[in-house]
């Protein structure tokens, strides 16, 4: 994601950091860097020359305070460009409507049924919505009984009419969302190309019979220079409110986001980052310019963990911690909280300086934590309590309970161990935290 | 400068046959007769040594064929699903002819654009830049980084071509663009002959696995491929491998319906599971081709792409030999992630092709090129358009003219 154009940036900035002062000779290999990551990330080559030329503008017109040093100086013109460039401030979803209605458009392949279901999960849970998911793919063979299985999975109403014209589909979900008090449609319609002009006519007449209050673009975020043509093509005919970028939980750089907003002015206002149906975050541009910028998003992780650890317990957890009492019982706990933040790995790319400790490339295996949470559950409760009592036989028992070898038991029982010294020396003061 | 002294001459009979034609007939439109010509043209010039130029197409009978009408395009949607599924497939048949011969002349047409276009680029550069200087190879990036050619192979090719300008002290620009168009041609072919054959199985049932990241068309490329292999008159089957996405397995299920294949699949379920006996079946049925559809993966997801290569080696095991390709798909919009993905996937299967999906769009898929440099799989086939008919064989020529379909 992001986090891979921050390599490139902070290795062009780190040489400046020597400098006495911002002068064009001594930006020049960090602006050409800047260039090619950018490049590299997909954003778009005019915003590229645009961005390159106004960071160099404002770095050698700028005094150098007493207060910042260059390269410090230096980041905070490019994190403050980077800012403006995604949008400025958080946009949020329009949902004062009674009913508030939402209409998904795109190209073939973005992501807008996942993105339905996402975004009707979303509903419900943030916004207390009772939504009703609309099916307009009529082109798409099983595009409706995609979201039909989804609506069943996340227990939410969907509305569908077979292959009949949209603008009717529309025109009676209206009527049945009424009769049934939901209170946020959602339009799942068919993928198309912005140059095919009668699908685009479609859409517009689908707006004209229910004026939605979005209209929003779901766009891939490994999009490469096109999307500035979709976009443009998009909002041209359909004047949108806001875009969605899907797949951002893929390794790709995702500089489209620098692009869309820029370029056309529409604000992205979520990005999906899991194939899960909670995999929906807000999209926070300054979050993501600091991202870039190698400072970490310890925010998006904080507001993560919110929704699952609650305070009392997060501070019960901590002081069991740091006493050494903590066992494999409280372990076990952890290991469920965490599963529920969503894949791992994305966690631990969002701590500050990850890329430093390795962690931007940590890849792990769902699975692998499976293998754990078997192993602790085919323990009694008081061997979890008391670890040490595990011997031989206790462990064979063990083993055959969770399909592991023993093997892989004395290697948790160890890692276990280590990790309940490291935290008591936390604790005593004895080490600090890595970051 | 094989490859260039052809297209030169191609262009220069060509605008002579334009010419004649104008002077002689004095025809409105001439872009049919010109079409012909052209290709007459090409055919002679053809060289035999380059295996891997591909014959242009020939549309023999594209005179013959009736107007495309409008309403085949938007396909009218009924109050009855079932009704109005055995119409479309009913409509599909009756109509195949008449859609096959549009394609083809879709596609014609829009190649010959290309190439008309192409000419008049060349002049145009000439008269737009008198000189080789800085502000020509800007531009000249800015095309093909828009064509999301990769960006270290733009930069390497940009680097070869100043090294090669001054050397040989090229100034004319009209010459140049005639060494570009050849580095490239170069940087694709490496020497190598490439061909978009499927590579069929001797014995037995050919097994062809379908793989990509979400959304990229691999469903819809195997109904078109399907299509294609039961016009030659082969055994076909699908094996739904996609046991992820709802409605994945339904999908397919509907493109075996009317491509008239047969159909292997279970919902939520183990995929390796799903294509053991969907193999198992292939061979008691004796079924010719067997095109197994799988889940779109991110490359980065470690427990998906084990799970495939799982499905792999389930297909290894079952039978010798297989699957005897594996085709990437990718997403003709995708940009540079594209190589990121080749090499992720090559890791663990051994991509034979790639077909470029989507190409009927505004983007120029420019990736391959640097996949081609960077991982080494060709392109086989690209698609045009959602129906059965919009999958074509890829021809390297006619794709390096479309990129600069923009050079002005």
């Amino acid at each position: 994601m992001f986090e891979y154009m921050g390599d490139r940036l902070s290795n062009a900035i780190k040489n400046i950091r020597g400098m006495g002062r911002i002068t064009e000779d001594n930006i020049n290999d960090a602006m050409r860097e800047i260039r090619m990551a950018l490049l590299e990330a997909d954003v778009n080559y005019q915003v590229v020359k645009e961005f390159i030329a106004k960071v160099k503008d404002k770095a050698l017109g700028m005094e150098v305070a007493k207060s910042l040093k260059p390269d410090e100086l230096f980041i905070k013109i490019v994190k403050d460009e980077l800012v403006e460039l995604l949008g400025g401030e958080a946009a949020p979803l329009y949902v004062d409507g009674k009913p508030s209605i939402l209409m998904l458009v795109g190209l073939q392949g973005s992501g807008k049924t996942t993105t339905a279901g996402k975004l009707a999960n979303y509903l419900r849970k943030k916004h207390s919505k009772s939504p009703l998911l609309v099916a307009c793919d009529i082109y798409r063979p099983a595009a409706i009984e995609q979201l039909e299985t989804l609506g069943k999975q996340l227990n939410i109403p969907v509305y569908q009419e077979g292959k009949k014209p949209v603008s009717e589909i529309i025109k009676n979900a209206l009527e049945y969302a009424k009769e049934n008090h939901n209170d946020y449609i959602i339009i799942d319609t068919a993928g198309r190309l912005h140059i095919d002009e009668s699908l685009m006519d479609e859409l517009k007449q689908a707006q004209e019979v229910c004026h939605p209050n979005e209209t929003i673009l779901v766009i891939d975020a490994m999009m490469g220079q096109d999307a500035i043509n979709v976009i443009t093509g998009f909002n041209e005919a359909l004047s949108l409110t806001g875009c969605i970028l899907t797949k951002l939980d893929g390794n790709t750089k995702g500089g489209v986001a620098l692009s869309v907003r820029h370029l056309t002015n529409v604000p992205i206002k979520f990005v999906g980052d899991s194939e899960k149906l909670d995999g929906l975050s807000a999209f926070h541009p300054e979050r993501m310019a600091e991202r870039i910028l190698d400072m970490g998003d310890v925010l998006s992780i904080a507001e993560k963990v919110e929704g699952i650890i609650s305070e009392d317990d997060a501070e019960k957890q901590a002081k069991k911690m740091m006493s050494g009492k903590y066992d494999l019982e409280d372990f076990l706990t952890n290991l469920k909280q965490i599963k529920k933040l969503g894949p791992l790995e994305n966690i631990l790319k969002m701590l500050p300086q990850a890329r430093k400790m390795g962690l931007n490339k940590v890849q792990i295996d769902p699975k692998d934590m499976a293998h754990i949470e078997a192993i602790v559950l085919s323990m009694t409760p008081y061997e979890r309590k008391h670890p040490e009592v595990l011997k031989a036989s206790r462990k064979q028992r063990i083993s055959k309970g969770c399909g592991r070898d023993v093997a892989e038991i004395n290697r948790l029982l160890k890692q276990f161990e280590d990790m309940k010294k490291m935290m008591k020396s936390f604790s005593n003061g004895n080490m600090k935290l890595p970051f | 400068m094989g490859l260039f002294s052809k297209l030169k001459s191609i262009i220069s009979k060509k605008e002579k046959v334009v010419e004649e034609v104008k002077e002689e007939y004095q025809v409105d439109s001439i872009e049919e007769i010109e079409e012909e010509q052209i290709d007459e043209v090409s055919e002679e010039v053809e060289e035999p040594e380059e295996e891997s130029v591909e014959e242009i197409e020939e549309p023999e009978d594209v005179e013959e064929v009736e107007e495309p009408n409008d309403e085949e395009d938007a396909e009218e949607p009924d109050d009855e699903e079932d009704e109005d599924w055995a119409n479309f497939i009913k409509e599909q048949e009756n109509k195949k002819k008449i859609e096959e011969a549009k394609e083809i002349e879709k596609y014609d047409k829009g190649l010959e654009k290309t190439r008309k276009e192409f000419v008049s680029k060349l002049s145009m550069l000439g008269i737009k830049y008198t000189k080789v200087d800085e502000e020509y190879f800007d531009e000249l990036e800015e095309i093909l980084i828009n064509a999301d050619v990769g960006v270290n192979t733009v930069m390497k090719f940009i680097d070869k071509l100043r090294k090669r300008v001054k050397e040989e002290k090229i100034t004319d620009t009209n010459y140049l663009n005639e060494v570009i168009v050849d580095e490239l041609f170069v940087i694709y072919v490496e020497g190598e002959s490439l061909t978009d054959k499927i590579h069929m199985a001797e014995e037995g049932p050919t097994v062809i696995l379908f793989i990509g990241v979400n959304g990229v068309g691999k469903t819809t490329t195997i109904a078109k491929m399907a299509h294609k292999y039961i016009e030659e008159g082969k055994k076909v089957m699908m094996i739904a491998g996609d046991t992820f996405r709802a409605g994945a397995v339904n999908q397919l299920e509907e493109w075996a319906k009317r491509t008239g294949a047969a159909f292997y699949g279970k919902e939520n379920t183990d995929p390796a599971g799903v294509v053991y006996d969907g193999l198992i079946k292939a061979k008691e049925d004796n079924v010719d081709l067997v095109l197994i559809d799988t889940a779109g993966r991110l490359q980065n997801k470690v427990n998906l792409m084990k799970e495939l290569e799982k499905i792999n080696k389930v297909i290894e095991k079952h039978i010798p030999n297989a699957p005897h390709e594996t085709l990437l798909i990718i997403d003709a919009t995708t940009g540079q992630n594209g190589i990121s993905q080749a090499k992720s996937f090559q890791e663990i299967t051994n991509i034979t092709g790639i077909v470029l999906t989507k190409l009927d769009g505004t983007a120029k898929g420019g990736i391959v090129l640097a996949i081609k440099e960077e991982v080494n799989i060709p392109v086989k086939f690209i698609g045009l358009g959602e129906k059965m008919e919009d999958l074509k064989p890829f021809d390297i020529e006619n794709y390096i003219y479309g990129l600069f379909k923009d050079l002005m």
